[in-house]
């Protein structure tokens, strides 16, 4: 299918991500070949296959709600670029 | 010989008679980076070479007791800089181990504070795409090391290391393993914890050893395997000795050799490599077969919607509000995101993150993703199918040696090819390893590539011991 640079901005927005035109543009190219190549995906009859999204037999890994120690909140902010108190600070959201 | 040179067997062996001790095998790794990584630059944060912490000592007792091990730089180490090579994650310290640190450490293995170069979040077959800039490969210094981790594999090679750890989500511990001419090992999904490894993509990625012989790669394996409750995927079976598959002979045994990996594309002189080495397999009284692996093709168009998809969902977490970089400029919370997504990942990441939203946006998703999950489904069905017959399969780990720097990087989807013969071993969950196998006339190393059937790794061991016990490739250095 073709890529515009519409689809790629749209796609850019869904994944907040600011682009410059200079790779817009390039992305879009790239995107387009890379697409091409992943293309021949179609000529496979997948009637009646089951998806694979991992491959282990497992499903719901479960564990016993026990009280154990978390990370303290010290150490779980101390990477934060920027914090009050006890939370990490982000820009104003709400108007 | 200098100790730096030596494997981690023959070291425990001279702990163990008292010829040598922990401290002189730390400082003789740090020596010879510091003579080397100027120009291999395996390395990131090389200015840690002098720090001695209680990690680097080693406390723990057990059975890598004294030995240092080379930590890739996307596997979490408690308070020492964990960044993926990127600008994004500048600064991040951890506040945890991974579990495969943590047992590293329960073992006594030496952890070095410095980490191995990588491409950004192990976006790439080349470690060009690292935020530090390139490594090069120890047999020449104007080739790629291979990638995501061939940070680790040069420093294993050039005896910058005597272990390391990489990770391998599409072929980066077996590809740069083969680039450098050393034992790379990808374990079956689930086999090593996944806690503490900044995701990839989650349904791929495993953590894996890279090592100077298969000894060495099976006492790594022998450590970090295992069930671990942090990891929900990690897989509640007993892990054997590893070591204990070392020696057996390989009589009998049904190797199967897949067409589809001897086509178009692969390299004559790297062909002839194996073929040579598929030879000795036999003279070792293997027995071989010509099979098929007929969706072959469709591997990597399925795992760059796969793993795409899969990384634009971890990598939402990069968004300047916990950890690493912000770029704040209007005081927006949208234009935060934004704007610190634009500066903090680099050309690869930004298209992997478009490519998989888009894989998953509205729309496309039944088109892209879902039937990438469908065909993942056939190429696990040709594995079946062959391991319903023979032992192990035997391939190129790579269809080219070491390529260039700056040779492919313009070019994605010529990078991504690099990856054609490592990729399905992935997306079908299999345990693959890559030893070295020859060497091409101009001097660069090539790989063979053995895969077994799921938790099947002592098969891998006792393929390759067999095959480096009777060959002399593995005792190759390379002259930096």
């Amino acid at each position: 299918m073709a890529i515009t640079k519409e689809t790629v901005e749209y796609v850019a927005h869904l994944a907040r991500m600011e682009l410059k035109p200079k790779e817009l543009e390039k992305l879009s190219r790239q995107l387009q070949d890379i697409l091409d190549f992943i293309d021949k995906l179609k000529k496979i009859n997948i009637e009646n296959i089951a998806p694979t999204s991992h491959i282990l037999p497992i499903n719901n890994v479960l564990r016993e709600d026990n009280l154990k120690e978390s990370l303290p909140c010290e150490k779980a902010l101390m990477n934060a670029p920027s914090r009050e108190g006890n939370f990490f600070a982000v820009p104003k959201v709400i108007e | 010989m200098e100790l730096y040179k030596l494997t981690a067997h023959q070291l425990l062996e001279k702990l163990e008679t008292k010829e040598t001790s922990s401290e002189e095998i730390v400082s003789a790794v740090d020596k010879r980076i510091k003579e080397v990584d100027s120009k291999v630059k395996a390395y990131v944060r090389v200015d840690k070479t002098n720090e001695r912490t209680q990690e680097r000592e080693g406390r723990g007792t057990g059975l890598l007791k004294g030995i240092p091990v080379s930590i890739k730089d996307n596997i979490c180490t408690d308070g020492y800089n964990t960044e993926c090579c990127s600008k994004i994650l500048q600064g991040f310290k951890p506040p945890y181990d991974a579990t495969v640190i943590r047992k590293l450490k329960e073992t006594g293995a030496s952890i070095l504070p410095l980490k191995t170069n990588m491409d950004e979040f192990a976006f790439g077959s080349s470690t060009e795409n690292s935020f530090f800039g390139p490594t090069h490969n120890p047999w020449n210094l104007e080739c790629v090391p291979g990638g995501s981790s061939g940070g680790s594999a040069a420093a294993v090679a050039a005896d910058e290391a005597i272990l390391a750890l990489g990770s391998d989500t599409g072929g980066s511990i077996r590809q740069p393993a083969s680039f450098c001419g050393v034992v790379g090992l990808k374990p079956t999904y689930g086999r090593v914890s996944r806690y503490g490894l900044i995701a990839f993509a989650s349904s791929l990625d495993q953590i894996g050893p890279i090592a100077k012989d298969v000894k060495d790669s099976a006492l790594l394996m022998n450590v970090i395997s295992g069930y671990d409750p942090m990891d929900s995927t990690s897989v509640d079976t007993e892990v054997p000795d590893y070591t204990q598959s070392l020696g057996m002979d390989i009589k009998g045994l049904r190797l199967a050799i897949p067409r589809e990996y001897f086509i178009e594309g692969l390299d004559p002189e790297v062909k002839g490599i194996l073929e040579e080495a598929i030879n000795k397999l036999k003279t070792l009284g293997a027995e071989y077969k010509e099979v098929t692996l007929p969706h072959t093709e469709y591997a990597v168009p399925v795992y760059y919607i796969i793993a795409t998809a899969e990384a634009s969902s971890n990598l939402a977490r990069f968004d300047g509000v916990q950890y690493g970089l912000r770029v704040d400029k209007t005081g927006s919370l949208i234009d935060m995101y934004k704007n610190t997504r634009e500066e903090g990942f680099g050309e690869e990441a930004k298209r992997r993150i478009i490519l998989g939203t888009f894989a998953l946006s509205h729309g496309y998703y039944d088109a892209y993703y879902l039937r990438a999950l469908k065909v993942r489904t056939l190429i696990k069905q040709d594995f079946d199918s062959v391991f319903k017959e023979f032992d192990c399969i035997v391939t190129p780990t790579s269809p080219t040696p070491a390529f260039r720097i700056g040779e492919k990087i313009a070019d994605p989807l010529k990078m991504y090819l690099s990856d054609i013969y490592t990729i399905s071993a992935n997306l079908a969950g299999i345990p693959a390893m890559s030893i070295p196998c020859g060497f091409t006339k101009k001097g660069l190393p090539a790989g063979l590539q053995i895969l077994a059937k799921p938790f099947n790794e002592e098969m891998l061991f006792r393929v390759s011991y067999a095959f480096e016990q009777s060959t002399q490739w593995h005792k190759m250095k390379p002259k930096i």
